[in-house]
């Protein structure tokens, strides 16, 4: 790829999934910064959700395959710290996607992604990954994974 | 070697070591949910500790994180006496964390605004985790001073042990003038005064009396340290020391 189209890259760095949630893309996790091209190399700004994410590897390793399966050997990958990851940048096409997934999406309240009810009560803080927390719907009683707002 | 580069890597070390106890909970927490918990503060710690070696190794230029991690001896570490105190029991963690969680979260606050861009940066990014730190042994602390006798009586203990330990963490030396001079590092003095009113708040949700300020130990900024460090590092840098070349 000599033209520097970034808009080609996007597209392709959106086909890559979340390691630890393999609906959503790493676009649409919002770790993709910035994608830019000069002296014929394209940037890509990546930043990680939670500083100890060990995702955070797997998922470089996973670009670099990507782009490399569709013939872009011109690029660098950089690591930025800020502005700091938030759960903000997420879509609402996104949340759909994890609720439908069964992982309460990221606001102010929980609502159980089985049964839509409100009467949700934490668990624990911490999940299975640094970016959920577990849940319990007091409804229907099925426990679930909560992403975290950050 | 210049006070930035010394600042960073205090503030690694501390982390490291933090992390280092908080990972030889995992399999060993009280419940599940709580095993997780504690270990996800342990990958926490280990990813803010990894930010502020990388800076810390590019400011010295010839050393890389990893030499830095792991092939220090402790009179070269400069993490706070409190980081490296022994996990105890649960309630013993709790305290240790709670006491070192308030002053994290306070002190990444300030350093957010440093003049230094990576600093802030790094700041910005552990504050957000910290928070969420505080949050999880604040609950715990006021749930398990204002629990029964037995967990009342072993939440006092701690804090009674280790208060000797909170002293250190608002010392200035030379190195934190100059970087607070620059407009880089942190008022330590100032922040003692809003630590105070958040332990003090705490406490007293937690029905836990505060101890009265006694002897405080020193040090850390010298490389001076309690006897656990060692062993600590001794189990920490055993792999990458026995196999320099080992790859993982
Ligand atoms: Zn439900």
């Amino acid at each position: 790829m000599q033209n520097g189209d970034t808009k080609h890259i996007w597209k392709l760095l959106d086909l890559v999934p979340d390691p630890e949630i393999p609906v959503i893309s790493v676009v649409e996790l919002g770790v993709i910064r910035d994608i830019t091209f000069a002296d014929r190399f394209f940037t890509i700004l990546i930043t990680p959700t939670y500083s100890g994410c060990p995702a955070v590897k797997t998922f470089t390793d996973d670009i670099k395959k990507c782009l490399k399966e569709n013939g872009i050997r011109n690029f660098k990958i950089k690591l930025i710290y800020s502005p700091a990851w938030t759960t903000e940048w997420m879509t609402e096409k996104t949340k759909k996607k994890l609720k439908k997934y069964g992982i309460a999406p990221p606001g102010e309240t929980v609502v159980c992604p089985q049964c839509n009810s409100k009467k949700t009560q934490l668990i624990s803080q911490f999940g299975a990954t640094a970016c959920k927390a577990m849940y319990k719907c007091s409804d229907c009683l099925e426990p679930f994974e909560f992403f975290k707002c950050i | 070697m210049s006070n930035l580069f010394k600042y960073t890597l205090r503030i690694a070390d501390s982390s490291l070591v933090l992390g280092q106890r908080m990972s030889e909970w995992c399999s060993k927490g009280p419940t599940l949910e709580e095993d997780i918990a504690l270990s996800n503060i342990a990958l926490d710690l280990f990813g803010q500790a990894n930010g502020f070696y990388e800076y810390a190794a590019e400011l010295d230029g010839s050393r890389s994180k990893d030499d830095l991690a792991f092939k220090r001896n402790e009179r070269e570490f400069f993490n706070h006496q409190l980081s490296e105190q022994e996990n105890g029991n649960f309630g013993t963690t709790t305290v240790r964390n709670f006491l070192h969680d308030a002053f994290n979260f306070l002190f990444y606050t300030e350093l957010a605004s440093s003049k230094d861009e990576i600093l802030a940066a790094l700041a910005a990014k552990s504050l957000k985790e910290v928070k969420y730190h505080l949050r999880h042994s604040s609950n715990w602390l006021i749930r398990l001073g204002d629990g029964t006798n037995e967990s009342n009586l072993k939440v006092q203990e701690a804090l009674d042990f280790l208060w000797q330990y909170t002293g250190e963490l608002f010392e200035m030396d030379e190195v934190d003038n100059d970087m607070l001079d620059n407009g880089l590092g942190v008022d330590n003095i100032q922040l003692k005064i809003k630590w105070d009113e958040l332990i003090n708040n705490t406490l007293k949700k937690a029905k836990l009396k505060r101890p009265i300020d006694g002897y405080m130990a020193t040090g850390s900024r010298k490389g001076i340290h309690t006897e656990y460090l060692g062993f600590l590092l001794a189990e920490m840098q055993f792999l990458p020391r026995a196999y320099p070349d080992a790859k993982w």
